[in-house]
């Protein structure tokens, strides 16, 4: 849908699930879902947490995919693997920094959120971003999460030395970019710039 | 005659639970198909009456799509209204009548079993008087049935037994509520909770039982607000309380009364409004003074420090919004938790403007819309009193009869039960209930069943408690006959008929009209259609509390339902009650009332020293009659796990998933651990959804409220042992 993104508030998800179970009636994986959800830590908190692909721009399961298998459409959406060309091989699964693919013995195919293409295409919003109780997962104008919400939706995340830039947005609460690293807090003189 | 006809396991085996994971003709092929028409109605489940799209063909439910335009929930669904459409072409569906034979049942056709049905309740009330037959209803009714029910009991039978589940649900708030403001009904529309600078949650666990509500708060949290949660475990909300209070099970009046103590202490109360809108101030002033916060520390185990926040973020934010449900009301001081409450509310002037307010989490599906109007055991329609001549005057004249031969107020859901064990009660007919899991102390409601001379359900699955009956009728989904519902804002919305029920179940309404030719009472039952029903419901209903008489189907489809009262067809309907801060008593005001300590029902001893409380998970609804036999639902969360801290954990040598051994004064179960940090240490958590040997109500008390008489569900005692391994 034009105009609209795709947004991620971890912090507002109540564990209810509805998102995986909307997820299954999709029409292009009818009865799976491919929604990544988690209780991060059940005995010792009640937070819960669901993920859909980050659709990152250039997206390491397509680069490390032995058999081309993984495409990213014109909108930025990276599909999920194409039937033929999978070899089922796991690359994927084990190289995505956010831990999406998921490998489906039974079907011998890497599958994956593929933002609801059947739906977004025609003009209706992601199954599990439409009835999402908490609107934990969200998908509206920016102008819209920009006018409502505290928290800043971010799009570049640092993994070691890997930096990727996706399609959804994570909410943070304040920063532009997430600084994990020491060395990015550090003086090291004038002559070094202090973030890159 | 009521014990189980056929051994447990076989009738499970015919009947279920048989979970149902695939849509009808299974994911792929078929069921692909696109849908015939798409039908905007509401789901069949909580009281938030979400707005959801049903995608129908060849007279099934195939699936679902969201309603985006529906305001209340702008297309969201929590996973049970998701998954609401696996119950069409489900295997249990009852599709013939059945009678009780040595071995089971067998199928019959209607007209035997209706006959079977009006001679037995015929020949029960010649015998013993006509109070010896007792109707159950629910609140997962539309409306129309639920109104029908109330008239077919008091016109065509002519007990005064008539009573509902929803008695097990929304009579604490609406006996507070009446008493405060004189109606019965949560007072704001949702939109005032996010528009609130402050909301104060307290015995309710949003998140899984209305989570669409969910998002209302967090829209409140986006523009600042601050959230206070008071609950014994962080239910899933809790993870972004700015505040969290978390009280001992059954202290929640003495939490309350507290907050008022501070409130007043530190002149933090809103002196204007309680002159110009309220009566009864002083009684109540003096009713807290021994509440100081240190003592209250001690009693409900909440910091003093965080009692005193609590109090000042509540009197001190410009729009408070207080949201309660069933934690506070299910107590034996279900009816003092709520007016403490509300006493709060009036204290700071929180009332009937926007963004402020008191509000009542309705749980139940039409818990709002099936409680005005008649199958309440003191209630004709409109929410009138029936011990009110002019109430009586005004329905039996739209009944066509004499207000004489309205029978007086009967007994409620738990005091039926109680009769029926004694004996007097000697027949049921029940529909939409399912005691058997939903009342307390499961045995007793057992041994209750056994003593029927006469036992008949309505149903459309083979629940718990109907595998004990002489006759099953079967009856209608919720989208099976067309009516309407009121939500959790008193919004009265329209629920469509999608399909015509299958096999030769019939509608529910159909049947009750079909019992009342039976009992003779035919002319008071001309009906043809639902809507005819409603239209006699409006009349019933006119000049009344809960006044319809404004409201038709098609004004609900262009306005996105009404909200009542509505007492003419020009009435733009009341989305907010007490604008002004005016009551619906004939002065105006508002009513402070004085609230009283007392003990629970069960209290924790030497022998019990746990505390035991039950409650819902968001993937499962009250009994689990539906949601147990949708497979992605079970799936969710498949059995019910005993919560507790690891502090109590280790003092018994429990592991996270060891088998428990959990003992009350009546029963015990046995049920697998789930070790966790997010529950008071001195308390234990059952989720009540399951039957039989994993039924939490084999453990809990039949206490009641005095007043509202709900169950006290909230507040047992208990000791826990770990169990050498898997029940039997």
């Amino acid at each position: 849908m034009f105009g609209y993104e795709f947004y991620i508030d971890t912090t507002r998800c109540i564990g209810c699930q509805s998102c995986m179970k909307a997820c299954e009636e999709c029409e292009t994986h009818r009865g799976v879902s491919m929604i990544n959800f988690d209780y991060i830590d059940r005995p010792n908190t009640i937070a819960t947490a669901a993920f859909v692909c980050m659709h990152c721009a250039d997206p390491t399961c397509a680069q490390v995919c032995p058999a081309d298998a993984i495409k990213v459409g014109e909108d930025g959406v990276v599909q999920s693997a194409l039937k033929p060309r999978c070899i089922a091989c796991s690359n994927c699964v084990l190289a995505c920094p956010f831990g999406i693919p998921k490998l489906v013995p039974e079907r011998e195919l890497m599958m994956k959120c593929d933002m609801c293409y059947d739906r977004t295409s025609i003009g209706k919003r992601p199954m599990c971003a439409t009835v999402c109780p908490s609107q934990a997962l969200a998908y509206v104008r920016p102008e819209e999460i920009a006018a409502t919400r505290r928290e800043k939706p971010s799009n570049v995340f640092r993994f070691g030395n890997q930096q990727v830039t996706t399609k959804v947005f994570m909410m943070t609460p304040n920063a532009e970019e997430i600084r994990l690293d020491v060395v990015d807090y550090m003086w090291e003189g004038e002559a070094v710039e202090v973030f890159q | 005659m009521a014990k189980l006809p056929a051994p447990l396991p076989q009738l499970i085996d015919i009947y279920g639970p048989h979970p149902q994971r695939t849509p009808p003709h299974g994911w792929q092929d078929e069921s692909r198909n696109p849908a015939e028409k798409l039908v905007k109605t509401h789901c069949c489940f909580c009281g938030q009456q979400c707005g959801i799209q049903l995608k129908v063909r060849d007279n099934q439910v195939i699936g679902f799509e969201p309603w985006e335009e529906f305001p209340f929930n702008q297309g969201k669904l929590c996973p049970k209204g998701v998954k609401r459409y696996l119950q069409s072409n489900h295997p249990d569906r009852l599709l013939d009548p059945l009678m009780r034979t040595d071995g089971g049942f067998r199928k019959t056709n209607w007209n035997e079993a209706l006959d079977f049905t009006a001679n037995r309740l015929r020949e029960i009330q010649a015998r013993y008087g006509k109070d010896s037959v007792a109707v159950f209803g629910g609140a997962s009714l539309i409306t129309e049935k639920a109104y029908l029910l109330g008239k077919f009991a008091r016109v065509a039978l002519g007990t005064r037994h008539i009573d509902y589940n929803g008695r097990l649900c929304m009579v604490s708030a609406g006996t507070g509520y009446k008493l405060a403001f004189n109606v019965d009904r949560s007072p704001i529309p949702w939109s005032d909770i996010a528009a609130a600078n402050v909301v104060f949650v307290i015995g309710a666990n949003i998140g899984e039982c209305a989570p669409i509500t969910t998002d209302y708060i967090w829209r409140a949290r986006d523009h600042g607000a601050k959230l206070i949660v008071a609950d014994p475990r962080m239910t899933p909300i809790t993870r972004n309380a700015d505040l969290y209070l978390p009280l001992r099970p059954g202290t929640d009046l003495v939490l309350l009364m507290s907050m008022l103590h501070v409130i007043l202490r530190e002149g933090l109360e809103d002196r204007g409004f309680i002159d110009a809108h309220t009566t009864g101030f002083g009684a109540v002033a003096e009713s807290v003074k021994p509440y100081d916060p240190r003592t209250a520390a001690d009693r409900t185990g909440v910091p003093p420090e965080a009692i005193e926040k609590a109090a000042r973020l509540f009197a001190t934010s410009e729009r408070t919004v207080a949201l309660h449900a069933r934690g506070i009301e299910h107590q034996s001081k279900g009816v003092e938790n709520v007016l403490a409450l509300i006493n709060l509310a009036l204290a700071t002037g929180n009332i009937g403007r926007e963004g402020a307010g008191v509000a009542m989490i309705t749980g139940q599906g039409n818990g709002q819309g099936g409680r005005e109007h008649g199958q309440k055991c003191d209630q004709l329609p409109g929410a009138r009193s029936i011990n009110d001549p002019a109430a009586r005057a005004h329905v039996a004249k739209v009944w066509g009869i004499q207000p004489d031969e309205i029978p007086q107020a009967g007994y409620s859901a738990q005091e039926i039960m109680n009769a029926i064990h004694a004996g007097e009660i000697k027949a049921l007919l029940s529909t939409c209930f399912n005691p058997l899991v939903s009342l307390p102390q499961a045995e007793f409601t057992r041994e209750a069943l056994s003593k029927l001379e006469f036992f008949g359900v309505i149903d459309f699955f083979m629940s718990e408690t109907a595998e004990h009956a002489d006759v099953v009728l079967p009856g209608s989904l919720q989208e099976e006959e067309e009516g309407v519902t009121a939500n959790v804002e008193g919004r009265v919305i329209h629920i469509q008929k999608a399909v015509d029920p299958p096999g030769n179940a019939r509608g529910d309404s159909e049947i009750i009209c079909d019992l009342a030719r039976r009992l003779g009472k035919e002319k008071y039952f001309p009906y043809r259609t639902t809507r005819e029903i409603f239209d006699e419901l409006r009349e019933a209903s006119r000049g009344g509390i809960s006044d319809y008489y404004g409201i038709t189907y098609e004004r609900i489809d262009r306005e996105y339902g009404v909200a009542w009262p509505c007492p003419s067809a020009d009435h733009p309907g009341t989305p907010r009650l007490f604008e002004g801060g005016v009551s619906m008593f004939p002065d105006g005001k508002c009513r402070f009332n004085v609230t009283e300590w007392r003990e629970s029902g069960d209290p924790v001893s030497t022998d019990f020293p746990v505390y035991l409380t039950t409650g819902r998970v968001v993937s499962q609804y009250l009994s689990g009659t539906q949601t147990r036999r949708i497979g992605g639902l079970v799936d969710i969360y498949p059995e019910p796990r005993l919560e507790l801290h690891p502090r109590l954990a280790a003092q018994h040598g429990i592991a996270d998933k060891d088998w428990v051994t959990i003992t009350s004064r009546r029963d015990e179960i046995t049920l697998r651990a789930m070790v966790v940090k997010t529950i008071r240490p001195d308390t234990v958590f059952i989720p009540y959804h399951w039957a039989n040997e994993q039924s939490a109500n084999k453990l809990t008390h039949r206490t009641l409220d005095p007043r509202s008489k709900i169950p006290e569900f909230k507040v047992s005692a208990c000791r826990i042992r770990k169990a050498e391994g898997a029940p039997r």
